[in-house]
């Protein structure tokens, strides 16, 4: 893993408070034992009917073909705790998140997956989303450690889970090896707790 | 100043600080199931880690299970795929996996209450969101990602930023007919979906202390529905009544030397907060959602609110979801017409939820053209209605008495609406496609509730269709 303290890419905005991990993945493209093939699923049944026409939804439109940082309003990505919203969304193309706050379960699965979730305010977020609209061919500059976010000519300010940045900037968002790096420690507080369930 | 239990369960299982300033810390149990879990063997595999405490994962299958017939292989190829991967990868890292047929089997978060596995003091994770269940005891508990299943399996501990601690007290007591379904419904009908984001929620008050352990996971089940990965009630002598003579829990001295550890972790009575809200549960009713999100919920005596009394994108996604639900603005949410009827899942498919609506429901039956099935959450639950003859009264009534699963809470199994039917639900969420039909619509409820609406054919006042009032 190497540090990350830039991304860039263009921009699309998917409007929706509250927008549940079951519509970013209906629960019938969990039925998989890996995420490789779920790029396709991200919200399907939100991009397609049930014959698989397209509804137009704002990700299939040709302006957007390539965008790279979502989006959204409040809550995003409330609800069911699987990693396969995250995992469509990086397996789709998407890179960053951006919305006013995030559900915590998948504001982590994200960060694990090297996704950075940027929160920003409603006023500046709304107006983000209105020239992202204009200017779909644009790209949006974001750095973490300046906490800010250039795109046609304006500069924005968005804020982000402390330890989430941090990781992101340490190069550490994957915490696994560190983890196991306290073995002996881990190894004494499972000795101080006892047996608990396991007699 | 005293601590309050989040605190202390936090402390004792601390490891140590992360470069990036996140806590590691040790998970005392891990539950795992077939739809978030096998791919973590997968990537156990690929960094060549083993599981570093099997004795402290246990498996079940619940989410794809079929309910009708569970012989195998299943109808469903990748459903049946799933739980063999599952099994062997249990079998490969000596992880005991509460099979199908084994007397265990169930939803997850009915089979580790059940058998004792869960028990206060303890951090608990699943790669499930609905773990805030285990909070009913006392528990930090709560729902991680597929790579935090790794981290737990190779490690026993997760990185985590501590949340604050939000104190509910739900004062009075609960009318009759009102139930912890109601009151968690409630709840998240006032602070929002998202106004648990950041925090734990401890609920507490004369309403919480008065309920049974069953209804106590009701409601910190739904902790998650209000933006709260975990929910938690202080451990008292109704939550050790309830863990004595369990399978797996400590007997006889060791038990009692159990119980005192347990309650130590209670909060102390000076214990401090980060926020503190009363609800008045004596003016709970009877609630049902009315939208795509739980928190878009009613009195059953209300109305269909109307979009016009609120402003700009919040005004668009009100009619966008009246629009779904094929609602009326101001039109009684009494009435509305169903089509299913389920009782069941991890919120309330226990046997006390099965037993309330086996004595409201006898002597009635489900309307006609209503489908109406009941599905016990485990084995266990299924073997105790039968010999308390509980499925046979909600088979007499018209309901159909399935097998163990997590069923049409999700539909991930072949239980399911078809195009835009309307389901009664005794489930957790109404999303839209939830229920495995991307125009389904779910008005979640309690077990009464659905009970009253399956035999009206519409929602209805449990109170008044079984006389509730009266007794």
């Amino acid at each position: 893993m190497s540090p990350v303290s830039q991304r860039s890419g263009r921009g699309v905005y998917v409007a929706g408070n509250d927008i549940d991990t079951d519509r970013i993945i209906p629960a019938r493209f969990l039925k998989c034992v890996t995420f490789d093939e779920l790029g396709p699923a991200l919200f399907f049944d939100e991009r397609f009917d049930s014959e698989g026409n397209s509804k137009g939804h704002i990700l299939d439109a040709p302006q957007h073909a390539g965008a790279s940082i979502l989006i959204s309003d409040v809550n995003f990505g409330c609800g069911s705790s699987r990693e396969h919203a995250p995992q469509a969304l990086q397996k789709f193309g998407i890179h960053v998140v951006i919305a006013e706050t995030f559900a915590e379960i998948f504001q982590g699965n994200c960060t694990t997956l090297g996704i950075p979730c940027l929160k920003m305010v409603g006023e500046a977020r709304q107006s983000l989303a209105r020239l992202v609209g204009q200017f779909p061919e644009a790209e949006l500059l974001i750095d973490l450690s300046a906490k800010s976010l250039t795109f046609a000519n304006e500069s924005f300010e968005f804020d982000m889970q402390e330890s989430s940045r941090e990781a992101f900037l340490l190069g550490r968002f994957d915490p696994l090896d560190e983890l196991l790096v306290a073995k002996d420690r881990i190894s004494g507080v499972a000795n101080r707790l006892g047996g608990g369930s396991h007699q | 100043m005293g601590k309050n239990l989040y605190q202390k369960v936090w402390n004792d299982h601390l490891v140590g600080t992360l470069s990036n300033g996140q806590c590691q810390i040790f998970m005392a149990l891990h539950l795992i199931h077939e739809v978030t879990s096998p791919q973590a063997f997968g990537m156990l595999k690929d960094k060549g880690l083993s599981v570093a405490y099997p004795e402290r994962t246990f498996a079940t299958v619940d989410h794809i299970i079929p309910t009708d017939d569970q012989s195998r292989p299943f109808q469903d190829e990748m459903a049946d795929r799933m739980i063999s991967v599952l099994a062997e990868a249990t079998e490969a890292h000596g992880i005991e996996f509460f099979k199908p047929n084994s007397g265990a089997q169930g939803i997850v978060h009915v089979v580790g209450p059940e058998l004792g596995l869960t028990q206060p003091g303890m951090t608990i994770c699943c790669g499930d969101s609905h773990t805030s269940t285990h909070g009913a005891f006392g528990c930090i508990a709560f729902g991680i990602g597929t790579s935090q299943v790794r981290d737990v399996l190779a490690s026993q501990t997760l990185a985590m930023d501590p949340l604050k601690v939000r104190r509910i007290e739900v004062t009075g007591s609960l009318g009759p007919g009102v139930t912890a379904k109601d009151v968690t419904l409630h709840i998240i009908r006032t602070l929002g979906v998202n106004g648990g984001v950041g925090y734990a929620y401890e609920y507490a008050g004369s309403v919480i202390e008065a309920m049974s352990m069953e209804e106590r996971m009701t409601v910190c089940n739904m902790s998650i529905e209000g933006g709260a990965r975990c929910g938690y009630i202080n451990p008292d002598a109704t939550t050790f009544d309830y863990l004595k003579d369990r399978e797996r829990c400590p007997s006889g001295d060791a038990f009692d030397a159990a119980v005192q550890r347990w309650a130590s972790y209670a909060s102390d009575q000076d214990a401090e907060y980060d926020d503190v809200i009363t609800i008045d549960g004596s003016a709970i009713e009877p609630t049902v959602t009315w939208g795509v999100t739980p928190g878009q919920a009613i009195s059953v005596l209300d109305h269909v609110p109307d979009p016009k009394a609120v402003a700009g994108l919040d005004q668009e996604l009100m009619t966008d979801a009246l629009r779904y639900m094929q609602l009326e603005a101001g039109a009684p949410i009494a009435g509305t017409k169903i089509d299913v009827a389920f009782i069941g899942s991890c919120t309330n498919g226990r046997v006390s939820d099965f037993q309330a609506v086996a004595h409201a429901i006898k002597g009635h039956r489900v309307a006609a053209g209503v489908r109406a099935i009941a599905v016990p959450g485990s084995e266990k639950v299924d073997a105790e209605a039968r010999a308390l003859g509980i499925d046979r009264v909600l088979t007499e009534a018209g309901f159909e008495w399935r097998l163990p699963g997590c069923s049409m809470c999700l539909a991930m199994n072949p239980d399911k609406l078809v195009g835009d039917e309307v389901c009664a639900s005794s489930s957790n969420r109404n999303f839209i496609g939830r229920q495995g039909s991307s125009t389904g619509r779910t008005i979640l409820m309690s077990p009464i509730m659905v009970a009253a609406a399956a035999v009206e054919g519409c929602v209805a006042d449990a109170r008044v269709v079984f006389g509730l009032e009266n007794r």
